[in-house]
Parts: structure tokens; C-alpha cells; sequence
């Protein structure tokens, strides 16, 4: 129950782009059209589920001080923190890059869809994010970061899908400034949306 | 194509006509989330100025050494290091600052002005314009992080680095403080603004 909570809080409450402006260069640089939108939004929730619970047994068994203490009593005393932001985007980084020759051998299509997507993955600033706000609240156990990391990526995802929506019609129907046109509409346009995420912002469950 | 342009104009054009946040849209996560305050946007800043310049060196040194297809994860580890490196001297020397800061020093390694600048000039070029390239990018990044931060403070708080610049006279006169500045889809919307004064006066940058 607990999870579930927490997986509806990361959709909409800790939502990565209105609450915390993270992956913010690849959610206005690809947010053209739905479609690539939908893609890329797949992609980061993907990734998010599959590295935060990686990166949270990494922590919690490996990094954190007296975490090393299942190998024997003189490891107890061993305090490897400081390295977490190396393995954690050592991780991320190499994930990627597997879960990119993975999709290209098994499943193409996806490949061809997803593929020039998932490289600048590495470099969205919400996997990383999501990783570190895990190590900042000390999640419970495995399945809060699984639900953590799906709620964050679905969020992401129905964001960019929201701006790319708007962005589609903003080009047909109406008549901006010309220099807002492209980059600085968009940035308003995302302004409002963030303001009117706020509203979640009160919402207790 | 880069070998032709002048090491001047590396360093230069990141200032306005080539800014990494205005034009190239690199960086932003961390433009709207740091700069609610000045003291903190001016150590992110230099943080970003010291990290982008070295990180910059040290991949155009490896760049004929690295593989191609591994390139994305030694360019990590390499800006992972100093990122690590500035957060530490951060900790020891500057503590409120970085517990202001708190995860967004851990992100500039995802700064995408670090890998857009590794991928698109570092790996083509000598050290010494990588240096330049790196401070200019950093320093046109900063710039923007200044003003914008600037205008937040200013009219979010009434302060220039925690000092008090609206006078008295003028909240008795009935004057108050914005605060929707403070939050950070302001952030969002004073970046616009400077783009759009940005590009009314570099028409070519405009888009149809």
C-alpha cells in the first residue's frame, strides 16, 4: 500500500519536470512531436525502473558506510559513499549501452524507434536525479525504488507527452512573437504547465 | 571545420551569439533550480567553469586513445572524477553552499553543456582550444545564471546576496515582495525573457 502511495506521489506530486526541473534539456529539445515524445518518454521510464533498483542494492550492499559488513567483520568500518556519484552513473551509463545492444538484437522494431533515443539517455539528468534522490530518502526496501522509479519515468513521460501535445498545435494555430517562436515559447508554455502542477503540491496520501 | 575557426572566437562566441543556455538549450535543469538566490547560482558557476574546462583537456588529450563505441562511458568517469573532486573541496571549505546546492553539484555531471561540449569539440580538437572552448562555454553559462538569479533575488526577496536592496521606505509605501519569484517555474520564465530580448537584437537567430 505503502508503494503504491509513493509510486502515485512520484507521478504526480514529485513529478521530475514540474517539481523538480530535472531532464529538462532532452524534454525541450525533443519535444517537437508526439510521437518522438512517446518514444523517448518509454525510454527514460525504462531506464528508471531498471537502474534505480540496481543502484539501490549497489548502496545499500556495497557503498554505504558499514554496508560492506555481510563480507566479515573487518569491512565493517568501511565507508565508500563518496564514490556513489562514479558508480552510479557508471551504472547508468553502462546500462544503457547493454539495454541498447539488447533491444537492437531482440526486438528491432523498437530499435528503429527508439534508437537514436537511447544513448542521450545516459546524460537525462532525471536517472541520475532519480538514483540520488533514493541515496538522499533512504527508500525501505527493493520494491520502493522499483515503484519510485516507475512513478518518476511515467511522470516524465506524461509530461513531455503534454508539452509536445501543445507544441503541435501552438505551430498551426497561433501567431507568437517571432523571437519566442521555437525555444522561447516553449519555455513559457512550460512555465504555466509547472505552475499548474503546483496545485499537487498540497495533496497528502 | 573546427581547425578553421580562431582560438578567440572559441572563447568568445559562447557569450552571446553561440550561449550554451539561450541558444544551444544545454543545461537547463540546473539554471531553474539553483538560482533562486545569487551566492549559490555564483558557485555553481564556477563549478561549472572549473569542471567543463578540465573535463574538456583531459578528453581532448585521450581522443585519439578512446573507442568509439565506449566513448559515452569514459566521458562520464572522466567528468564523474571532477565532478567528485569539486563537490569534496565544496564540503571542506564551503559547507552551507553545498548543502544549498545539495544534488545539483552531483548533476552537473549530467549537465548536458559538459557532454554536448565533450561530444561536439573536445573530441575533435587540440587541448588548448578545448581549454578555451571549455572556460568560454562555462563562462556564457554562468552569465546566464547570474542575471537570472539577479532578477530573482531582486524581486523575490528584496536581497543581492542575502543583503537587503529595497529600502524600507518602500514596503512602508505598500510595496511586496514577489513571491512567485522565488518559485522555480519563474526561473523558466526570466530565462524566456532574456531570449526573447536576445533574439530581438540577433535577428538571424530567429526562427520562422
Amino acid at each position: 500500500m505503502e508503494n503504491l502511495n509513493l509510486f502515485i506521489r512520484s507521478i504526480f506530486i514529485d513529478n521530475m519536470i514540474f517539481a523538480y526541473f530535472l531532464g529538462m534539456c532532452s524534454y525541450l529539445a525533443v519535444s517537437k512531436n508526439v510521437k518522438t515524445a512517446l518514444g523517448l518518454g518509454v525510454a527514460v521510464t525504462f531506464m528508471l525502473v531498471i537502474t534505480l533498483p540496481i543502484n539501490y542494492l549497489l548502496e545499500n550492499y556495497v557503498l554505504k558506510a558499514g554496508a560492506l559488513s555481510w563480507l566479515g567483520e573487518e569491512y565493517a568500518a568501511v565507508d565508500l559513499s563518496f564514490l556513489s556519484l562514479i558508480m552510479f552513473i557508471a551504472v547508468i551509463a553502462s546500462m544503457t549501452q547493454l539495454v541498447e545492444m539488447a533491444v537492437e538484437k531482440y526486438a528491432p522494431a523498437l530499435y528503429s524507434s527508439l534508437g537514436i533515443f537511447l544513448p542521450l539517455i545516459a546524460v537525462n539528468c532525471a536517472i541520475l536525479g532519480g538514483s540520488l534522490f533514493m541515496q538522499q530518502r533512504e527508500f525501505a526496501s527493493v520494491w520502493t525504488s522499483v515503484c519510485a522509479g516507475a512513478g518518476w519515468g511515467i511522470g516524465w513521460l506524461l509530461a513531455i507527452v503534454a508539452l509536445a501535445a501543445i507544441r503541435e498545435r501552438i505551430s498551426t494555430y497561433s501567431k507568437v512573437p517571432r523571437p519566442l517562436r521555437g525555444i522561447g515559447i516553449t519555455f513559457i508554455i512550460t512555465a504555466l504547465m509547472g505552475i499548474a502542477f503546483m496545485s499537487f503540491l498540497g495533496i497528502k496520501i | 571545420m573546427a581547425e578553421k575557426i580562431k582560438n578567440s572566437q572559441v572563447f568568445l562566441n559562447p557569450f552571446s551569439k553561440d550561449n550554451p543556455v539561450i541558444v544551444q538549450v544545454l543545461g537547463i535543469c540546473s539554471v531553474l533550480a539553483v538560482t533562486a538566490k545569487l551566492a549559490p547560482a555564483m558557485v555553481m558557476g564556477i563549478s561549472v567553469i572549473a569542471v567543463l574546462a578540465f573535463s574538456n583537456v583531459i578528453i581532448s588529450l585521450l581522443r585519439n586513445t578512446i573507442p568509439t563505441n565506449i566513448r559515452i562511458i569514459v566521458q562520464l568517469v572522466v567528468v564523474a572524477g571532477l565532478v567528485v573532486i569539486v563537490s569534496q573541496l565544496l564540503k571542506a571549505y564551503a559547507y552551507a553552499v553545498s548543502v544549498q546546492l545539495s544534488v545539483f553539484i552531483g548533476l552537473i555531471i549530467t549537465n548536458c553543456i559538459l557532454m554536448g561540449r565533450l561530444e561536439a569539440f573536445a573530441l575533435g580538437n587540440k587541448p588548448w582550444p578545448a581549454f578555451l572552448d571549455g572556460v568560454g562555454n562555462g563562462i556564457g553559462y554562468a552569465v546566464i545564471l547570474v542575471i537570472v538569479a539577479f532578477f530573482r533575488e531582486l524581486l523575490g526577496s528584496g536581497t543581492l546576496f542575502g543583503y537587503q536592496v529595497v529600502p524600507d521606505s518602500f514596503y512602508e509605501a505598500g510595496y511586496v515582495n514577489n513571491g512567485m519569484m522565488i518559485l522555480p517555474p519563474m526561473a523558466l520564465i526570466v530565462v524566456a525573457c532574456i531570449i526573447w530580448a536576445h533574439r530581438a537584437i540577433n535577428k538571424d537567430l530567429q526562427e520562422n
